[in-house]
This record gives structure tokens, C-alpha cells and sequence, in this order.
């Protein structure tokens, strides 16, 4: 507020500087809606994810349910790059790309609880959910498998001459499985449209990064494929939407393939079940009190003079989005025992 | 003395060939490393050439001659400085010829003229080799469809490792027919993701051992993605190449996996014996909206059979074949067996033995209703798989009989397998590793009690 009115003062005093001040609000709009909208799709995966872990300590949701809390800035700054004709698929560390993709946060809830109105109807689980609509092509549960796969879908683009491109997640244990370097291979020698964006998230389950992969930076690895690499500040949702504009950009003039790798991390275990032993809490909460992505936007927008107000109103909508959809989780049924046998096969 | 040229064997699955072309004539005289003739294998035509000069002194097996078995002699050869009067009577040396290089573009014509003339008139049955009926089931659907494209190791340029995609590049182009490096689990996965996005792939495996390099995507991506997106993600894709045992290539390169893929639910697999339902089995397979295995047989690539020449004409999947009725035992097989299971039925009719052959052709879903009512009929069944017994298509047969035909039954089912070892190199120990027809038989007799 202070900062404001101390500006508004200077205006006055000339025209000029009157007109690139307008110009300079006008900006500092457009920054500010950018930011806003960012900061809603972060604050709805923050707290969906909150909410997810709490059905899993009440028994809601079973099996695996890896939580992607730290992580948002890389889906929301990575969705803000592309339009709705790319596609987006990525590992088991799913529910925030689901939600950045525009996908219903009922139908992601009420998957997670097994339930007839989740995406799958209760079949896929966590790991695997999909929407066509979305161009949201999963959601897979085996390390890396995603990664010839997404080379695929950049495949289709390129065979129907679509302006699109896939961006294709994967984890830094992911990283070091053959079929990336297979796919990495396929990409460049045909040049096709697929962004591989390595989130670092610093640990492979249990095993630090630099116990795992050996040699260079993460980014460095389709250097001997003559991929383009890129490390990017992973906690800043403006780096990371500049980095994938330079990588979608380059992808969609038919250069091929791009690497982005997101320095990034999660605050919470790989799973609900991992204690997480093999770092220290000083570290978790370091990286939450200095380098947390929400955080850093809230503090920009406020520099913008929006009121914190405003964000609250924001952290109670979201807080009702995703009540109604732990109310949806709960509430609809369980799928029929007639759904045990259906879609293992297209009729045809 | 005169030196006979034997029909060489040119490939380790060749038992017999096409002496296709002369390149000499009677008279010519020949110097070592001369083209002689071009004979066709069941992988390519080949040219061969000369070891010995002298001059082509008679010419025994006309160009044009199918079915001419490996160490025939084709010609005699007179060698330099011997009397011309010598006849080809006379006892002579044995002088295999020498393959020099593949000549596929002959290969290639010669194909053409087997296939039903484009755009007139519907060809009501032509012979056709299994190979080419592959390759006119993707060329055909190919035509019809311009999301449906051909991948795998040395499919276009080199027209394939065993030449089913001979003519596919040529006429589609490398947007359609793609060489992948060798990359099995990186391709199939590249496939499976293709056909989420509603392309439809023909991914070719060199051999189905190779698959088990992509037996993860097969499996956890193809099969099961349609299941856990509840009914969204279909994915129409076609994993194909030859599976099961080749001949003199060890444990490795010789095994029948047929059982691996029909365990899992999600899938289709298919394992035909005939150019014709190879062909009809194929162009149905790229048609379905699911992901199918479609199980050759090297063996069988270079046999013929008479195809229907309708490209409309397709042979739906999961329905099994009766290829010889007969009312004391039922036989059943599939792939490379079912001809064996036939010589096995001709065998046991000289013994008043009237045996009925089932080629199941689709192995998941599989067609119990034919099987069921055959035993029904028979009251004795036999099983017959190149693959090993444990958890076997024939243990599964054994496990339907056993739900469903029991009371049907006047003897246990007997299964013919391979044998439960790796495949081992030697020539003998081979020939002890797989099902022979005179096992076929002895389990026919045994469970007609007349072993």
C-alpha cells in the first residue's frame, strides 16, 4: 500500500512520466492477472494434495499416493507455455499435472478413493488417471515407462502435422532407466516435438541424485544426442513458464526434442508410507521457509500493491473447490461389481 | 568327371526353394564367382555362383521349378579340359553352389505377380506364400487408412529381416514405413503412445525373442491402460513378427512364447498357420481397437496356400478352424503345429484312426465353443504346441476339458509339447526338442487306446 501511493505521488508530476507509468501499470497488470492465475493453480494442487494425504491417514485412499506438495511451480509455470492442443503425460507423481491440466478436482478426488465418479471409475487409481478432453494422457505407474510413450504422442503430432507439442515428465530417478535414452535417441533422429522435463526433485524414493546419477547435470543428458538442455530454477513459476516458451518454441519450429531439467522438491515423503529418514528436517524446512513456490508468488503479487485480501479470498475458494470434492470422493458410490469386467477390451 | 550342382540351402530355415532363373544356358562355359542361376528361399531370391569353371553341360531342374529340396541337383557341370560326351548319368562330384548376394528387387517382382491386379476385377483365389499374404494385409489396410503405419528394424529399406514388408516403403514412403534403431523397449513404447494418440501402429519385431526387451510396455502400458483409465485410453496397435522355434539358432533366437502374452488380459493374441488367415488375421488385428499380438512363424513364411484375393475379406479373431474333420480324436494346434497335426491325421486315417484338426489360429480369446463341441463329438483330445508344457496353452486345454468336458471325455487329454528344456543347437538334439508328427500320432493312438 505505502509503496502505491508514493508512486501515485510521483505521477503527478509530469505528463510524460504520466504515460510510461500507464505503460508500466499496464505491464504490471498483466504480470499481476499472470500471477494470480498461477498462484490459484498452485494454492488448488497445495491444498488438494494436503487434503489427499489427510483421506490417506483416515484410510480413504489406499495403495500408493505420491504427493506432489514443493513441486507446483514446474506443472503451473510448464501448462502456462503450451495450448490446448499439446499434449501432457507423465509418471505416478500425478494429481498436480491432473489439476493443472484442467482436470476435475471431484473426479481426481473420487478417483483416489476408488470411486465410480473418479476418472477411471475407480479402477486406475493414484497412478493412473487420464482425460482425453485434457489431452491429460496419464498418470503411469512403472518408472519411466511414460517417457516412450510421450515420444509417441510427439510422434502423432508430427504425423498429422499438428502445431503441438508433448511435454513429457519424468522424475530424477527416471532418468537413469534405458528407455529414456532409447526414446531420447528416437526424438532427436526424427525431430519430434517433445519436451522432456526432468523434475528434480533431489531423491529417487530414498536415494539422493548425486548417489544415483553419475557425470554432469541432469540437463546435460542429451548432449550426445544433440538435445538442447536447459537448468531451470524449478521453485519459480516464471522461470519455469520462460524456460518452456524457448523450449516449445523450438519444438514446434521442428527442431525437435528439448530438455528442460526443474530444480526442484517435495516436502513430503515419495509416498505416503516413507518416512523420508534419508534427509534431515532442517533441510525440508529450509527449502519451505526460503524457496517455497507459493510463497514467491504471494510475495510478488503483493509488490504488485494487490492486497493480501485478495489472496485470501482466493485460499477460500480453492479451500471450497476442494471441500466439494472430498465431499464428491466420499459420496459417490463405489463401482458396480459388474465394472470388474468391463473395459478390458474394446467391444468392437 | 562331371561335377553335379546341388540346390544349395541358403537360409537355416530352407529345407527347399524356387529354382527361379537361369542365369547360363546349356553349352555356356562358366568361371568361378559367375552368377549361375537365382534361386528363391523362403527369406529372398538369392543369386548364386560358381565354384568350379568349366561348362554348363546340362541343365537337370527347368527355372520356374518350385519346391525343389536343398541337395538336388540341378545341373552338371563339365569341368575344364574333360570330354564333352560325358553324360550326366555318369557318377559325378557333388558341388554345391555359393551364395553370393540378395537380389530382393527380383524378389520383389516376382511377389508382384502373385498378388491380385490392382484395381479391377476381384481375383476370386490365388496362391500366395504366408510372407506375402502379411505384407498384402498391411499394404491393403495401409491403402484404407492413413493413420496406419509400419515400424520396427529394417522394415523399410531393407524390406524386412525376413522380407514381410518387401514393397512397403516404395509404395507408402519412410512417413509411413519407419526404421527404428534397434530399440525394442523404446519403440513399443513410442507405438504404445502413438495409438493413445489415435494412430494406428504395426510394430514389427525383428523375432518375438527380442520382445521380451519390451515386455513392459507390452504388458503395463498396451494391455492394461484401457482397463485403468475406465474405458478412455483404447489403444490400437499391432506388435507382430515371428515367434516360436527357427531352425539352428539355439535357446536364445528359437522359443515359443505363445503362452507369455495369452496369460494377460487386455490383450489379443493371434497365432495363424495359413497365408490366408495370416492375411485375414492381420488386416482384422490393425482394424481392432486393441492392442494385439500377432504371433508368426519363420518357418512358415516361404510356405503357400491359396488366399482369397478380396481385400474385404477378413477372418475374425478369436474364432478357431476346423481344417480337417474327423470323428475318433480331436487335435488341436496352432501355428507351425497345425501342419504337422495334418500329416499326423493322414498318418492315423491308414490306421482307421479318423482324426478331426482344430487350428485354434487366435489364442486369446480363445474359441472354446469349437473346441468343446469337438470333444463332444470325439471324446478324445490331443494338444499340440511347439511352446514348453508348464503353463502352456496345452495345460490351459487340459483345464478347460477338465471344467467343461469332462463328462465327455473317454481319455485324459494328452499334450504334445516342446520339450522342457532350452532349445538346444545340435541338429539331433533340436529334432528331440520339438513336437514331431510321430508324436502327434502316438499320442492319437494312445488316447484312442490303440497305443
Amino acid at each position: 500500500m505505502a509503496r502505491s501511493s508514493k508512486s501515485a505521488t510521483k505521477q503527478r508530476s509530469s505528463k510524460s512520466k504520466q504515460v510510461k507509468s500507464a505503460v508500466r501499470n499496464n505491464i504490471n497488470d498483466k504480470l499481476k492477472d499472470e500471477l494470480l492465475s498461477y498462484y490459484r493453480d498452485m494454492v488448488l494442487i497445495r491444498r488438494f494434495e494436503e487434503k489427499a494425504g489427510q483421506l490417506y491417514g483416515m484410510g480413504l485412499i489406499g495403495g500408493f499416493c505420491h504427493l506432489y506438495i514443493g513441486q507446483e511451480a514446474v506443472v503451473v509455470g510448464m501448462q502456462a507455455a503450451i495450448d490446448s492442443k499439446s499434449s501432457v503425460v507423465t509418471s505416478y507423481r500425478d494429481h498436480g499435472h491432473m489439476l493443472a491440466c484442467g482436470m476435475d478436482p471431484s473426479g481426481v478426488m473420487a478417483e483416489l478413493t476408488g470411486r465410480v465418479g473418479g476418472y477411471s471409475k475407480g479402477k486406475g487409481g493414484s497412478m493412473h488417471m487420464f482425460s482425453r478432453e485434457k489431452n491429460f494422457f496419464g498418470g503411469h505407474g512403472i518408472v519411466a515407462a511414460q517417457v516412450p510413450i510421450g515420444t509417441g504422442l510427439a510422434f502423432g503430432h508430427k504425423y498429422r502435422d499438428e502445431e503441438a507439442v508433448c511435454l513429457t515428465y519424468l522424475g530424477d530417478g527416471a532418468i537413469n532407466q534405458g528407455q529414456v535414452y532409447e526414446s531420447f535417441n528416437m526424438a532427436a533422429l526424427w525431430q519430434l516435438p517433445c519436451i522432456y522435463i526432468i523434475e528434480n526433485n533431489q531423491y529417487g524414493m530414498g536415494t539422493a541424485v548425486s548417489r544415483a546419477a553419475a557425470g554432469r547435470e541432469l540437463a546435460d543428458r542429451g548432449a550426445a544426442y544433440g538435445i538442447p538442455g536447459d537448468k531451470v530454477d524449478g521453485m519459480d513459476v516464471l522461470e519455469v513458464k520462460k524456460a518452456g516458451e524457448r523450449a516449445v518454441e523450438h519444438a514446434i519450429s521442428g527442431k525437435g526434442p528439448y530438455i528442460l531439467e526443474m530444480t526442484t522438491y517435495r516436502y513430503r515423503g515419495h509416498s505416503m508410507s516413507d518416512p523420508a529418514k534419508y534427509r534431515t528436517k532442517d533441510e525440508v524446512n529450509k527449502m519451505r521457509q526460503e524457496r517455497d513456490p507459493i510463497d514467491n508468488v504471494k510475495e510478488k503479487l503483493l509488490l504488485t500493491g494487490l492486497e493480501e485480501k485478495s489472496l485470501k479470498d482466493i485460499d477460500a475458494s480453492i479451500r471450497q473447490i476442494v471441500s466439494e470434492a472430498v465431499e464428491f470422493a466420499q459420496t459417490s458410490p463405489e463401482p458396480d461389481p459388474q465394472e470388474l469386467y468391463t473395459d478390458v477390451l474394446v467391444n468392437n | 568327371m562331371p561335377v553335379e550342382i546341388l540346390m544349395p540351402a541358403l537360409s537355416p530355415t530352407m529345407t527347399e526353394g524356387k529354382l527361379f532363373k537361369w542365369l547360363k544356358e546349356e553349352g555356356e562355359s562358366i568361371e568361378p564367382g559367375d552368377a549361375v542361376a537365382e534361386i528363391e528361399t523362403d527369406k529372398a531370391t538369392m543369386e548364386v555362383e560358381a565354384v568350379d569353371s568349366g561348362i554348363l553341360q546340362k541343365i537337370l531342374v527347368a527355372e520356374d521349378t518350385e519346391g525343389v529340396p536343398v541337395n538336388t541337383p540341378i545341373a552338371v557341370l563339365l569341368l575344364d579340359g574333360e570330354d564333352n560326351g560325358t553324360s550326366s548319368e555318369n557318377q559325378g562330384d557333388k558341388a554345391p553352389l555359393v551364395v553370393d548376394r540378395q537380389t530382393s528387387d527380383l524378389s520383389i517382382s516376382q511377389s508382384d505377380e502373385s498378388s491380385p491386379p490392382q484395381g479391377q476385377g476381384r481375383v476370386d483365389v490365388y496362391t500366395q506364400t504366408v510372407r506375402e499374404a502379411l505384407r498384402d494385409a498391411m499394404a491393403e489396410e495401409m491403402r484404407a487408412d492413413n493413420s496406419v503405419f509400419v515400424m520396427g528394424e529394417e522394415v523399410a529399406e531393407y524390406e524386412g529381416a525376413y522380407k514381410v514388408t518387401q514393397g512397403l516403403l516404395k509404395e507408402f514412403g519412410d512417413k509411413r514405413v519407419i526404421d527404428t534403431p534397434i530399440t525394442e523397449h523404446g519403440f513399443a513404447g513410442l507405438g504404445v503412445g502413438a495409438a493413445f494418440g489415435n494412430l494406428k501402429p504395426v510394430i514389427e519385431f525383428m523375432t518375438f525373442n527380442f520382445a521380451m526387451q519390451a515386455m513392459d510396455q507390452i504388458i503395463n502400458s498396451a494391455a492394461k491402460t484401457l482397463y485403468m483409465s475406465g474405458g478412455q485410453m483404447g489403444c490400437p496397435i499391432v506388435f507382430r513378427g515371428p515367434n516360436g522355434a527357427a531352425s539352428r539358432v539355439a535357446a536364445q533366437h528359437s522359443q515359443n512364447l505363445t503362452s507369455w502374452f495369452a496369460h494377460c488380459p487386455g490383450l489379443k493374441v493371434i497365432a495363424p498357420w495359413s497365408a490366408a488367415d495370416a492375411k485375414g488375421l492381420l488386416k482384422a488385428a490393425i482394424r481392432d481397437p486393441n492392442p494385439v499380438v500377432f504371433l508368426e512363424n519363420e518357418v512358415l513364411y516361404g510356405q503357400s496356400f491359396e488366399v482369397p484375393g478380396d481385400p474385404e475379406i477378413i477372418v475374425p479373431i478369436g474364432k478357431a478352424n476346423i481344417v480337417s474333420s474327423g470323428t475318433d480324436v480331436t487335435i488341436v494346434a496352432f501355428s507351425i503345429m497345425v501342419g504337422k497335426a495334418l500329416e499326423a491325421a493322414s498318418q492315423l486315417a491308414d490306421d482307421g484312426i479318423d482324426a478331426e484338426v482344430i487350428d485354434l489360429r487366435t489364442i486369446r480369446p480363445l474359441d472354446e465353443e469349437t473346441i468343446i463341441k469337438s470333444v463332444a463329438k470325439t471324446n478324445r483330445i490331443v494338444v499340440v504346441e511347439e511352446g514348453w508344457p508348464t503353463c502352456g496353452i496345452g495345460s490351459e486345454m487340459a483345464a478347460l476339458m477338465m471344467e467343461k468336458s469332462f463328462d465327455c471325455l473317454d481319455a485324459p487329454l494328452i499334450r504334445v509339447c516342446g520339450e522342457d528344456v532350452p532349445m538346444p543347437y545340435a541338429a539331433n538334439l533340436e529334432m528331440l526338442a520339438l513336437p514331431q508328427v510321430a508324436d502327434i500320432v502316438k499320442a492319437a493312438k494312445t488316447v484312442c487306446y490303440q497305443g
